[in-house]
């Protein structure tokens, strides 16, 4: 088989594809609830009933969107200058150690000094990270997959390191966490009995700004152009490691903001379960996005939906929660094909 | 007992190679998928599902080596989708790979969750025990290390050669290897490119699954989540740092699990002055090492991470 590409698409084939994705995905998983001895439709139905059935499951999933939005972002941002950092993880965390390094108290600031002053050290934490694996990648030719893998795992064991040494709350009963971060160092919740806090507010601003870089600047379309054909970028002249470089602060800061965000706003401390895998679930996001900044935003809600949902169909329906996990990987398989066979159609001879 | 005599015990040696046999599996099964052209990033994901495959044949009452049977086939199966994807289909190589760690390790949490609903400590199963070879294993420290080993182990040295010799000596091995180097020439031979690679990504999956079930099967005898711990991406480090050659990648393995072995031991030594978390480090800071020092001579198949379309030129 051969594929064509389409010179024009038609609405059919742009939005029959991707709605073909999704209900490949939902087929998938009745038949794992199936298997499970549930009902699907049941168990859909409690799915989106504890993802927007309520005020509260709405907030609750749009507070779980927070971090996605950032790691989202730090992917979207590095695969479209086909940077692969599957490190956003490792990013996360780092930027969860400073936030707690900072924000337990070391810096006597108020509060509209101290939170960007946080955010800046944060992202500049995760930009450092990244930067180790983009040198590495320009200079010496070593595929930056296979090292931010393996920093997510060296970053884990550090952090764990910290908890059960400098950073130890004394007053935490010999459990490996942080101390709380100060009063002046939290995000503020933006309704009353609900845990959705002010790093929503910059998520969305970071995506935003993030649209605006990839959209509306030289960078952005340097990286655009890198990561489109970086033979040909080099021809035109632009500098294409530097421009890798760039990419990999961007993103390297924008998965660190994650951390910051979780610990600063949600959990006010710092321990080993911080992140379930928000920085893998992020390239799931970016995906789904297509990379576009303003539609990773409407990616993650999605994702933290299924997953805040599929959290509440577990309490009472006997499926397990991984049913979400299952759900957002096979997503993404089936939306990056249809998304390819929007643009190509299928020669079988 | 100081740090360089553990060198010289047997016992370090026999946990040195059967560190080593899960990532020998896993190794050859990314360097045959990396030889015809394709970067798999689903090895981790494969391996957890292997290593689940396996265990719950068993658990369910299964023969040993049906496990490793149903491993394997599991193994192909994630690595024909991955096949179909990244080939005629063109996808990123990155992006499926991904994504099918992501599909494996979910699929397989879920299955356990279905299976199990209810259990805080995995059930346990027998797993393969030792096979002494006569006479051979009385040579003093390698005989232990190398013929006192559970079959599984064996095969993995069985599975090096024949991935050798396949490479090297069969014409089978010959179109692999061009699949990986200049697809356009295998295609003029009237031999389907697409075909070449599903098949041996189906293969390399199937031996990384094998690797996954080593560790369920052979190394414990139950099944954790997250177990695989990295394993995976430190086999794609190790085929890197085998320059794509069966037989470097195996040496390269055994000197990785040499180390890993000696760095638990030296954490037992260390007692306590430097933190166990730095030990745990190592495996991982040493795969980077290793391919910081050998990226430049690297020599990668030529066609590694490239879709191929037929007619393309």
């Amino acid at each position: 088989m051969r594929l064509e590409p389409i010179p024009s698409r038609s609405l059919v084939r742009t939005f029959g594809w991707p709605a073909g994705a999704v209900l490949a995905t939902v087929v998938f998983a009745s038949l794992l609830v199936l298997t499970a001895g549930a009902s699907p439709f049941n168990v859909f139905a409690l799915v989106a009933k504890g993802a927007a059935g309520s005020r509260f499951a709405l907030f609750e999933t749009l507070t779980r969107a927070t971090p996605l939005i950032f790691t989202g972002l730090a992917v979207a941002v590095a695969f479209r200058a086909r940077l692969w950092n599957i490190g956003a993880e490792g990013q996360l965390y780092v930027g969860a150690v400073v936030t707690v390094v900072l924000g337990t108290g070391a810096l006597p600031l108020p509060a509209a000094i101290l939170i960007p002053l946080v955010m800046l050290a944060v992202a500049a934490a995760g930009a450092l990270l990244l930067l180790g694996p983009a040198t590495l990648k320009t200079r010496f030719g070593v595929d930056e997959v296979v090292t931010t893998l393996l920093l997510n795992f060296i970053v884990i064991l550090f952090v764990s390191m910290l908890l059960e040494g400098v950073l130890k709350d004394p007053m935490g009963l010999g459990w490996p966490q942080s101390e709380r971060v100060v009063a002046e160092a939290q995000l503020p919740r933006l309704a009353r009995g609900m845990r959705l806090h002010f790093g929503f507010v910059l998520a969305l601003a970071a995506a935003l700004a993030t649209w605006v870089v990839m959209k509306k600047t030289a960078f952005g379309y340097e990286m655009r152009a890198v990561g489109h054909n970086a033979e040909a970028a080099r021809f035109a002249g632009i500098p294409v490691n530097r421009v890798l470089m760039k990419t990999a602060l961007l993103s390297g800061g924008l998965a660190a903001l994650a951390g910051f965000s979780e610990v600063a706003g949600l959990k006010g401390n710092l321990t080993l379960d911080l992140s379930p895998g928000f920085g893998y679930s992020g390239i799931v996001v970016a995906m789904l996005a297509m990379l576009n900044p303003l539609g990773v935003v409407a990616a993650a809600i999605f994702v933290a939906g299924i997953f805040v949902g599929a959290d509440a169909m577990s309490r009472t329906a006997a499926v397990p929660s991984y049913i979400a996990d299952v759900l957002v990987a096979t997503a993404l398989l089936t939306m990056v094909t249809a998304i390819m066979l929007t643009r190509y159609r299928v020669r079988w001879r | 007992m100081e740090a360089f005599d553990i060198l010289l015990t047997a016992s370090f040696w026999v946990a040195a190679i059967r560190i080593a046999s899960p990532l020998i599996f896993a190794t050859m099964g990314e360097l045959i998928c990396e030889r015809v052209g394709v970067l798999n990033l689903g090895i981790e994901g494969i391996m957890m599902a292997g290593a689940f495959a396996g265990w719950v044949t068993v658990y369910a009452g299964g023969d040993l080596w049906t496990g490793v049977f149903v491993a394997a086939l599991a193994g192909s199966a994630f690595g024909l989708l991955h096949g179909v994807l990244t080939g005629p289909f063109g996808l990123s190589q990155h992006v499926v790979g991904i994504g099918i760690t992501l599909l494996a390790t979910s699929l397989t949490y879920f299955t356990y969750r279905v299976v199990l609903p209810e259990v805080s400590s995995p059930p346990k199963i027998v797993p393969f025990q030792p096979l002494e070879i006569p006479l051979l294993s009385d040579i003093p420290v390698v005989g232990p290390a190398l013929f006192n080993q559970t079959p599984l182990t064996y095969l993995a040295f069985v599975v090096v050669g024949l991935v050798a010799w396949v490479l090297y000596r069969t014409p089978l091995g010959l179109a692999l290897r061009a699949a990986g180097e200049n697809p356009a020439a295998v295609e003029a031979q009237g031999i389907g490119v697409a075909a070449i690679r599903i098949g041996a990504v189906m293969a390399g999956s199937a031996l990384m699954a094998v690797g996954g079930a080593f560790l369920t099967m052979s190394a414990f005898n139950s099944f954790f989540f997250e177990m695989v711990n990295g394993r995976g991406w430190i086999c794609i480090a190790l085929v890197v740092f085998g320059s794509w050659r069966p037989g470097k990648a195996l040496l390269g393995a055994i000197l990785f699990a040499a180390f890993d072995a000696y760095q638990v031991r030296l954490q037992q030594l260390a007692g306590g002055v430097v933190p166990y978390q730095v030990f745990l480090m190592m495996p991982y800071v040493l795969s980077i090492l290793a391919l910081v020092l050998v990226a430049r001579r690297a020599s990668y198949p030529k066609a590694l991470m490239i879709p191929y379309q037929r007619g393309e030129r």
